[in-house]
């Protein structure tokens, strides 16, 4: 019988491949934002599995919200990726270092 | 109800498989057809738990529109692998360390606190008739209105953003100026220059 909690565990394995994903390809830009993605899917899931077992619809519609905002994100940041390319020819993020940080 | 748990199961291995290839794969465009199949199991396991307007969103707009920037921008841009990819084995211990602590707490929230807390329970079936997009519809409308249009100026700031942003305005680039010819008279263009008749030698 597959419940909440079936859901919920899938969620946090998707999210904690995500953060595998983060730590071993944190030298690259794309990568990094791909497992972004991966990271709120899982975050999705949460919501969509708790709306369905409170049968409250607002979970669903916060989904909703989060997809449009994750769009949002994947557009000005694979734009700043561009630029950034067009600048270094590299998408190494050790190669951002102009602000010593 | 088996058939619906084998479903599950059968979905969500090619999700966590699919989630192995996004992370591990060398060549990013594998990656990105690994996403792709990824946010498809999702949306086939949201259908099974009868939410099919998010499913049907997230295929339409997702693998749509967002997968396929990524895939423009990735097969625009010339990655060099080797490098892209030499932290892999430096950061594997790090990345293990984490995972194992990370699933171990979720695990214990999820399964061993889930039952005093109330988690362990299946999904009451919506009843006959009910419209899972109308539903929605209802909801969105009314009472998260004011969300609503919030996130269409979002969207709007991320079509300013992304355009202002990627516009290049090259030096030394020479453009016609339709105004200043449009506007020219005859005497800032030809100089009538009165003398005197040379003499012939």
């Amino acid at each position: 019988m597959i419940g909440l909690q079936h859901y919920l565990t899938l969620s946090a394995m998707l999210f904690v491949l995500s953060i595998v994903g983060m730590v071993v390809n944190r030298r690259n830009l794309i990568l990094l934002l791909m497992c972004i993605e991966l990271m709120l899917l899982a975050v999705n899931f949460n919501f969509i599995a708790f709306s369905r077992f409170l049968g409250d619809d607002a979970g669903q519609v916060f989904v909703f919200f989060v997809l449009t905002v994750a769009a949002a994100e994947a557009a000005i940041g694979l734009a700043i990726l561009v630029v950034l390319f067009r600048n270094r020819r590299s998408i190494d993020v050790d190669d951002l270092n102009a602000m010593k940080g | 109800m088996i058939f619906q748990s084998v479903l599950f199961y059968l979905f969500s291995g090619v999700l966590l498989l699919a989630a192995l290839g996004v992370v591990f794969f060398r060549n990013p465009v594998h990656s990105i057809m690994c996403l792709v199949l990824a946010f498809f199991q999702s949306a086939m396991l949201w259908m099974l738990i009868e939410a099919e307007f998010l499913a049907i969103v997230l295929v339409l707009v997702y693998v749509g529109a967002v997968m396929v920037l990524f895939l423009f921008v990735v097969m625009m841009l010339d990655v060099n692998l080797e490098i892209a990819r030499r932290g892999l084995v430096r950061y594997a211990p790090l990345a293990a360390i984490i995972a194992v602590l990370m699933a171990a707490q979720l695990v214990q929230v999820i399964w061993l606190k889930g039952q005093e807390s109330g988690l362990d329970g299946a999904f009451t079936p919506y009843p006959e008739g009910y419209n899972n997009t109308e539903a929605l519809g209802a909801v969105l409308y009314t009472e998260y209105v004011y969300a609503f249009e919030i996130a269409a100026v979002v969207l709007l700031l991320a079509i300013v953003a992304a355009i202002s942003l990627t516009m290049r305005k090259r030096p030394g680039l020479k453009v016609q100026n339709i105004a200043k010819q449009v506007a020219v008279r005859a005497k800032d263009r030809v100089r009538i220059v009165k003398m005197d008749a040379e003499k012939r030698s």
